[in-house]
């Protein structure tokens, strides 16, 4: 759509529609729910990274008093399915039963247990014989597809359900490649060409909320499922696959969410939670505790290997990108985080000649899955410090590297239609950028040119870093949304939506949304979401596409809605108006001159007086394009030369959604992201045994950042209008996470000149950094 | 075991298992705003209420410890037709975003804001930083009792 000449409500920071029951203390989450009566649902963990059960026995266990069911993999079906909540064919592999008889990290599901407490649930647990075969595991990813390296996955029934290379026998859980032009011979014949390889880590999402679920049958024996989740739909798909019953007995309930960010895109309780309330025929109630949930799903640990070209002038000849993805133990999200490692990340750049080459190895580790930035997170880390690298040896200053080189409106990518996930991508043109803005914008705010100012001496060195980011706006040609509304008696409307509001405002952007087409208040709209019975479909909260996309499914619904009302008004007003010059605004519909009446009187007249109907609307958005966000980062830091410790001063984000629906919540998506990022670029590690074992399952040894650890923080919004979004919006939820590991290495590195390319930047890993400087 | 408190300014009987907590008795009695967000081990702050006007950590005080003194959950602060000036504050700042930490956040602020009615950022940063959120980046909370301090303030002009 085109920039219309005054937005209302669209672009109006109103007050986020659940937050003040929140802040009441009155919204309702899973747990808070009505419990009574419920069982303890359990998992019992393996405390082997990699076995086999010969023989499990649960006698001893059923009989403890307060047990109420005990599962082993002999109870529940085999049938075999991924947990990653996507679209249908999910392009992940078919790799989980709800149980089996087979370990594959520690912590993974041996049996299930319902009791009438956590504490007789663990001790069923403990109360099983088992009789395990313990098998070799696979810790390091560099050696899982070497030959004779232990197979993970030997059950006949794994696959990749989508025509995609995979070979469990070699514990390869996925493999992507493609290629424009001849890379070899554009590097060989480049002006200056580099390469350098750069890892990130483990990482859990920490949502506040850890996983919950509550199932119960219905009176009418349907599963009813109560969960936190950001994948209403998909949840229900795959719960009903992997139980075997069809999906209309099952339905999936989202309350609030407290927090997601990607790990409740897994399809985990659902299953579990449902085969023990058909065991049972009670309630059963889900909770996943800190230590469990650290491993629920996880950030994919990546190393990307970067080989890039560059003429005199620092412009791009080519990239060759290699990704090695480690999904741990199931293949969850394995191909997909790892092709946008490419997809997301090398477009930025103009470049004619690209590669790419990606692998994911499973491993007996925790599992990876979604996470905010998907992949963008781990690959900018790399493509945003090699390009730094490149931009010192060559003399050149970082931001002005990013200027010339990075993609502008009209330009396209060979990247967009070479890969999509798991088959080709969508080729699209860039329609809006505010990038080159934000590389201004952000250089003013951090003072950028202090760079060239000469270091304090003493042992506390400041610098500066940057890195420019993109995203995308939903999956082109497969992500769905749909909304329905309906008018009420006092021209107020419902609006349904399957779009999953976790506590990133998008109930109230759809409210806003839709009311800016019919000239009404945001509170004049009652948004349910999500519940599979009485919402419509939408693939749910992830790939950056609830407002482009399910805002784009609003603003249909609400057009519609519209012209059945401008029919009314026009047969109401005197002067009977044709239809189209009909104006809504101000709870009213307006003639052209300027005669009206208000929208209850229409609502009135629809549903009691004169031809009767039900004002009301579904319709469905699909994307053709995922039209980037984009976003410059930059940080000044001081180093402790004597400690290695990295305290961040200030750090400024720039970033470009489009037109921001609700430019608070934008904001709060933006610095809520920004600090995981730097949270996990910093503090947040996984510490394992030997034996692969996950030692630090607590805030207390995992360190994520608190109100204590904030530096100085600019953020802003750098307005574009994007043609194909609602009211010329683009997506803003994940881009922010993909900053900080890239813009703090390259300001570690102009502070004391030294590279850390494998991240968290913790105090020992950069004083051993500028200690082996030192004696260089 | 059983025993007597004020919870939100009712005199309650109490009865409960020898070792329960806090936490589990306040939101069995049906105070629900008490969250759970680590494993009883102090560590996050979602379980946050007022004990005598102090915050403390409800899922590591055994319940018994309360008997005799009075606990303030949010629940006690106002309601969506009377919000507290802090709750009004959190909600127009955009400081709710999942509102998982919120309860906890709204109490470590209103214990503040009782003894220090001006505090600086990096008092406010203190006296928050038991109460993880990992949805806001803090940048809104902060400014948010910020703004509700000013907002007490003006409240308390004659
Ligand atoms: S529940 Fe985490 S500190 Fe109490
Ligand atoms: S608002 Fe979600 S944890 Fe704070």
């Amino acid at each position: 759509m085109t920039a219309p000449q005054k937005l209302n409500v669209v672009g109006t920071s109103v007050a986020k529609i659940d937050s003040m029951g929140m802040a009441c203390g009155l919204e309702q989450y899973v747990a808070d729910y009505d419990t009574t009566g419920a069982l303890i649902g359990y998992v019992v963990p393996s405390p082997h990274a990699h076995a086999r059960i010969k023989k499990i026995d649960a006698t001893r266990a059923r009989a403890i008093p307060g047990v109420h069911a005990v599962l082993t993999w002999e109870d529940v079906p085999r049938i075999v399915h991924t947990t990653a909540g996507q679209g249908f064919v999910e392009p992940s592999a078919y790799d989980s039963f709800v149980l089996d008889k087979k370990v594959r990290f520690v912590g993974d599901r041996v049996a299930l247990v319902a009791a009438d407490t956590r504490e007789i649930a663990e001790e069923a647990g403990r109360a099983l014989d088992i009789e395990w075969e313990v098998l070799e595991p696979v810790l390091d990813p560099d050696k899982a597809m070497e030959p004779g390296a232990p197979v993970i996955h030997d059950e006949p029934e794994a696959h990749m359900p989508i025509p995609v290379p995979y070979d469990a026998k070699k514990n390869m859980a996925a493999s992507a490649s493609m290629g424009v032009g001849d890379i070899d011979a554009v590097l060989k014949g480049s002006h200056l060409a580099r390469k350098q390889v750069y890892s990130t880590h483990y990482a859990q999402h920490c949502p506040i909320e850890p996983h919950v679920c509550m199932g119960y049958l219905d009176p009418r024996d349907r599963l009813t499922l109560v969960s936190s989740t950001q994948v209403p739909f998909h949840a229900r798909r795959i719960t009903a696959q992997a139980l075997g019953i069809p999906v209309k007995r099952v339905r999936v309930i989202k309350p609030r969410v407290g927090g997601g960010f990607g790990t409740k895109q897994e399809v985990l309780l659902e299953q579990m939670v449902g085969a023990l309330v058909l065991a049972t025929r009670r309630k059963v109630l889900m909770q996943f505790t800190r230590a469990e949930e650290f491993l629920s799903r996880t950030r994919h640990p990546i190393k990307v290997t970067i080989e890039g070209g560059f003429n005199k002038d620092g412009t791009i000849t080519g990239v060759r990108m290699t990704a090695l993805s480690n999904t741990g133990a199931y293949g969850s999200h394995g191909l997909t985080v790892m092709c946008n490692c490419g997809s997301k990340v090398l477009p930025l750049y103009r470049m004619k000649t690209v590669a790419f080459d990606a692998t994911a190895v499973y491993t007996n580790l925790p599992v990876g899955g979604a996470y905010r930035g998907y992949g963008a997170t781990q690959a900018a880390f790399a493509m945003e410090s090699f390009l730094d690298e490149v931009a010192h040896e060559m003399g050149i200053d970082p931001v002005e590297m990013r200027r010339i080189n990075h993609i502008l409106p009209g330009e396209g990518s060979p990247v967009f239609a070479a890969l999509g996930e798991g088959k080709p991508g969508v080729e699209q043109k860039i329609g809006s950028s505010g990038l080159a803005e934000c590389l201004t914008q952000g250089a003013e705010a951090i003072g950028w040119h202090r760079r060239k100012e000469p270091k304090a001496p003493g042992a506390k060195k400041r610098g500066f870093g940057m890195c420019a980011l993109m995203q995308g706006s939903s999956i082109p040609d497969i992500d769905m949304a749909a909304v329905s509304m309906k008018m009420n008696d006092d021209g107020s409307f419902n609006l349904a939506a399957g779009a999953t509001d976790l506590g990133t405002g998008s109930d109230t952007i759809l409210a806003q949304i839709a009311a800016e087409v019919l000239g009404i208040e945001t509170s004049d709209i009652i948004v349910t979401s999500s519940d599979t019975d009485l919402t419509p479909f939408d693939v749910g909260a992830y790939a950056s596409s609830t407002t482009y996309l399910s805002g784009e499914a609003a603003r249909r619904a609400a057009t519609t809605v519209a012209e059945q009302i401008k029919k009314v008004a026009s047969e109401m007003l005197e002067s009977h108006p044709a239809p189209e010059t009909i104006e809504l605004r101000n709870k009213a519909a307006f003639g052209p001159d300027g005669s009206s009446v208000t929208l209850g009187q229409i609502a009135l007249r629809s549903l009691y007086e004169s031809k009767q109907h039900q004002i009301s609307s579904v319709e469905s958005a699909i994307s053709k394009k995922s039209p980037p966000p984009f976003s410059a980062h930059f940080v000044e830091v001081e180093v402790d030369t004597e400690t290695g410790y990295v305290k961040l001063l200030k750090y400024v984000t720039m970033l470009d959604c489009g037109t921001a629906i609700n430019p608070k919540l934008a904001e709060g998506q933006v610095e809520g992201a920004v600090v995981n990022g730097i949270s996990f670029a910093m503090t947040e590690e996984y510490i394992f045994d030997e034996k692969g074992r996950m030692r630090n399952t607590g805030f207390a040894d995992y360190k994520i950042l608190s109100t204590a650890d904030m530096p100085e923080m600019v953020t802003r919004l750098i307005p574009t209008w994007e043609e194909t979004g609602p009211f010329g919006a683009k997506s803003v939820s994940e881009i922010g996470i993909n900053g900080a590991c890239p813009a703090i290495a390259n300001a570690i590195f102009d502070a004391v000149g030294v590279r850390i390319r494998h991240a968290p930047f913790t105090p020992e890993k950069v004083l051993a950094a500028i200690q082996a400087a030192k004696q260089a | 075991m059983r025993f007597n408190a004020k919870i939100n300014g009712l005199k309650r009987e109490i009865e409960c298992a020898p070792g329960a907590t806090l936490l589990e008795v306040l939101r069995l009695m049906g105070y629900k705003s008490v969250k759970q967000g680590c494993d009883r081990e102090g560590t996050c702050g979602a379980c946050t209420v007022l004990l005598d006007g102090t915050p403390i950590l409800s899922c590591i005080t055994p319940a018994p410890r309360v008997a005799g003194r009075e606990v303030t959950t949010v629940e006690a602060l106002g309601d969506p037709s009377r919000p507290h000036p802090i709750q009004a504050a959190f909600v127009n700042a955009g400081a709710v975003q999942c509102g998982y930490c919120t309860p906890g956040m709204l109490l470590s602020t209103k214990a503040l804001l009782d003894r220090n009615k001006k505090p600086t950022d990096e008092q406010i940063a203190t006296a928050l930083s038991g109460n993880l959120c990992r949805c806001t980046g803090y940048v809104k909370i902060v400014e948010a009792v910020r703004n509700a301090a000013a907002a007490l303030t003006e409240e308390q002009k004659p």
